[in-house]
């Protein structure tokens, strides 16, 4: 009894699941080991639309020969690559039309021109001329004619789906594509990114957590970058930022804060003279960085905040009368308490912020030194065409991915055996 | 008194005046007014002088009547140094000081002997600093995008730092780059679209959710426990390494420049953190309902429907907002799959405008406020639900 329970309970968990699953495998996993697929061919974003016979149709009355009427069908193979095999033509004649000395390679079958064009290749172009012959006598209406659609088909090799592979994309990948000045970048990105968004987020939730006017809104506040839309936010900071007629830069000529324009987003390098050393800072990176904390400290925030209003008051109150000071309170109560939410915020921000794409393709869009894994994924894929290499791109993300993920999910398992 | 306390508490309290002053410069800076120092030495002697008085005349007088004498020295000294400054560039400069001397009245010459009365003293302003930098940073971009798209191009080329807006013009020159957004640039289209996408993408979510979720939380079925931790890893996933494969595959199905597309791809991608997220309340909701039920000869659709969902709503509610919200901000993938303008959603068309040069940087603004103000919007109205949603599942973003 119990037995077929337990079977009618597994069966509707399996139909239950069912939907989201699938969904879930043919979106997302699904894509992921298709990247493997295509890193390994040499695509680009041309050869991935299916090549298809196409026809152009056009109308023409004969002068001298009132009852009769040409068309000419325009026939191409819409592929520069490939070829297309057995191809097929079929049109509807209208009635009381009678072909005329048919091509051979087609025949009429219940006034329907069937034709077989067999293979095109490449390119391939023809005009196929058809002349119809009026019975009835009656006008000829080529609005008409012309509104028939022809029928093509045709089979043709998908290049995705041959088994030619080459390790070319590899190759390049790490020996042409300055690959370490690209993993560097995106290391430096998250690594700042990260933990400047953890050091504000602290700042920020020790400051909600004392009582004060207005306690709630700034709450709300605080939370504004990370929910309004990145497309918004981004070319705000665009505008406000700009070398020349943006608020900050007017802002602080206007102050004597700085004697010339400093384009933020646009220049590599800005080389700061301390102490007689000249010091190269990569401008365009750590503004792009500015942008990236702002943006997402509120996250930490909450997190920090909700660990801290959970901290219990006795503590604070045996540090009053042990005579502690608010730091020695911080460094010795406070920090304890959070240090398991940062630590595993660390881990989470660090896994979203190398995969970050939108925040810098939408402010510098990877130009003057920000172009990070995520960023060449776009690059390769869609501004030099070449898929192939995109998913080169896209598969190293992801072996980092799981190294990190291994990482994370081990530091996980021992937070919870310390619990 | 300890020296080491006064000196830190008239240093950070003065400081914390400069900035506040200057703060209220920028702002005034930004209404036209010609201000070109922030008087740094000055300011910081005066509150110094300011601090330092507080502390001799303690509780002699009413702290109402100390603060106004120390405003209206304040005032009358910057005033006099800037010269002809508009009477509420001076106004607030009073007020400032008003708050200032409320701030600095508790302190007295008892009060910096205590222990650790430096630190107090350090950690009490760091606060109330933070707390106006922190809101000036953050609110400044909104500010200055609400302002920017009530301007014109050449008065914010001539003139960058005048973000005065002038009322008393007629109000279909004030909202003009709206209207002009909406009629010369569809975007009554693009919000019907984007309102479609997102409000489409929450329903099936929570119809595909809802089922699987329950499922994890409460059926035992073999590998449930490798399919609760797969939820998580695959959440990680971002969707920069599925984007290649997607669109290639889209191409070539045709679903690229489809609506239909890009739900399917929402719902697939917030599907993950909206299972996990049930689940977890789904575990809360004591057993013994469901198995009155099932004595009750209830199926699992009967179940869900009678007894899960109307004790979900809360959890529901902060799935549906946390969804809502990542397919109205989301930009990678309609980026990717749409570029016919009549199937743009509101932050694919607001990148399509900047990818102009041509585009007036205030239409751009006015795009931007119109994509903002419904997220923001609904943000405060129902923070509670989605905070918490924020929390349980932000992992993301």
């Amino acid at each position: 009894m119990s037995d077929t329970l337990s079977k009618i309970e597994k069966r509707t968990a399996y139909i239950l699941l069912l939907p989201a699953v699938f969904l879930v495998f043919s979106i997302i996993l699904f894509p992921i080991f298709a990247n493997v697929w295509i890193s390994f061919k040499e695509v680009g974003l041309k050869d991935i639309r299916i090549p298809e016979p196409r026809a152009k149709k056009i109308v023409k009355s004969l002068k001298d020969r009132p009852d009769e009427i040409k068309i000419i069908y325009k026939l191409r193979n819409s592929s520069l690559i490939l070829d297309i095999r057995d191809v097929k033509f079929q049109e509807k004649i209208p009635k009381d039309f009678e072909p005329l000395n048919l091509d051979e390679r087609c025949q009429l079958k219940s006034n329907t021109i069937y034709c077989n064009f067999g293979n095109w290749k490449a390119k391939y172009k023809e005009n196929f001329q058809v002349i119809l012959v009026n019975k009835s006598g009656k006008k000829i209406d080529k609005k008409e004619i012309k509104s028939i659609k022809p029928k093509l088909s045709g089979k043709s090799d998908n290049i995705l789906l041959n088994t030619n592979f080459t390790l070319k994309n590899f190759k390049k990948v790490f020996f042409q594509n300055e690959f370490f000045d690209l993993l560097s970048t995106t290391f430096y990105y998250t690594f700042f990114g990260t933990v400047g968004s953890i050091v504000f987020g602290i700042l920020a939730a020790q400051l909600v957590n004392q009582k004060f006017f207005g306690r709630t809104f700034m709450r709300s506040i605080l939370l504004f970058p990370y929910v309004g839309p990145v497309v918004a936010l981004a070319y705000t900071w665009e505008l406000l930022l700009d070398p020349y007629s943006g608020t900050l830069n007017n802002l602080l000529l206007n102050f004597q804060v700085i004697q010339e324009p400093l384009n933020l987003l646009g220049q590599k390098y800005l080389t700061i003279n301390f102490f007689g050393f000249d010091l190269k800072l990569r401008l365009a990176l750590t503004t792009v960085i500015i942008f990236e904390i702002w943006r997402y400290f509120p996250l930490a925030f909450l997190f920090i905040l909700a660990r801290l209003q959970a901290v219990p008051k006795e503590l604070y109150e045996a540090a009053d009368v042990d005579g502690a000071g608010p730091i020695q309170k911080f460094i010795s109560i406070t920090l304890p308490q959070i240090m398991a939410v940062i630590s595993i915020l660390f881990m989470i921000r660090f896994i979203w912020n190398f995969n970050k794409f939108e925040d810098i393709f939408l402010l510098t869009g990877g130009a003057s030194g920000t172009r990070t894994l995520p960023i060449n994924v776009y690059e390769q894929g869609f501004t030099i065409s070449d898929i192939g290499m995109g998913s080169a791109v896209s598969i190293v993300i992801v072996l980092l991915l799981l190294i990190f993920m291994f990482i994370y999910f081990r530091l996980l398992g021992r937070r919870a055996d310390e619990n | 008194m300890k020296i080491k306390s006064l000196i830190l508490y008239c240093l950070i309290s003065s400081i914390f005046l400069f900035s506040l002053v200057s703060i209220w410069k920028v702002l005034s800076t930004l209404q036209g007014i010609d201000l070109e120092n922030f008087n740094f030495a000055i300011i910081l002697t005066l509150g110094i002088g300011i601090s330092l008085i507080n502390l001799i005349v303690g509780d002699k007088f009413h702290k109402a009547i100390k603060s106004i004498i120390f405003a209206i020295l304040f005032t009358f000294v910057d005033g006099y140094l800037l010269q002809l400054m508009p009477i509420w560039y001076n106004i607030g400069i009073f007020g400032i000081l008003i708050f200032y001397s409320f701030k600095i009245d508790k302190y007295n010459q008892k009060n910096l002997e205590l222990d650790h009365s430096s630190q107090t003293v350090v950690f009490e302003f760091l606060t109330l600093f933070g707390i106006v930098l922190f809101s000036f940073v953050i609110l400044f971009p909104f500010y200055m995008m609400i302002i920017t798209s009530f301007k014109t191009q050449a008065a914010l080329l001539i003139n960058p730092l005048d973000f005065s807006i002038n009322f008393a013009q007629d109000i279909k020159e004030l909202f003009k780059s709206y209207f002009v957004i909406f009629d010369t640039y569809k975007f009554g289209r693009y919000i019907l679209i984007s309102t479609f996408v997102s409000v489409g993408t929450v329903i099936v979510t929570l119809i595909f959710a809802i089922p699987a979720a329950y499922a994890v939380a409460r059926l035992n079925f073999f590998g449930k426990n490798f399919l609760s931790t797969s939820i998580l890893i695959i959440y990680m996933f971002p969707a920069i390494v599925l984007v290649i494969p997607l669109y290639t595959v889209f191409s070539q199905l045709g679903l690229r420049n489809n609506v239909g597309g890009l739900l399917i791809v929402y719902t697939a991608t917030t599907l993950p953190v909206a299972i996990y997220m049930l689940q977890g309340y789904f575990k809360s909701i004591p057993k013994e309902l469901e198995e009155a039920a099932i004595m009750d000869k209830l199926n699992w659709f009967g179940i869900i429907i009678k007894i899960i969902l109307p004790l979900s709503i809360p959890a529901i509610s902060s799935v549906a907002l946390y969804v809502f919200m990542i397919a109205w901000n989301e930009f990678l993938f309609s980026l990717m799959f749409l570029d016919n303008p009549n199937s743009f959603t509101l932050s694919r068309a607001i990148q399509y405008l900047s990818g102009d040069a041509e585009t007036p940087r205030q239409y751009l603004m006015a795009g931007s406020v119109v994509v903002t103000i419904p997220v923001l919007f609904i943000f405060v109205y129902f923070e509670k639900y989605l905070v918490s949603g924020l929390t349980a599942g932000s992992v993301k973003g």
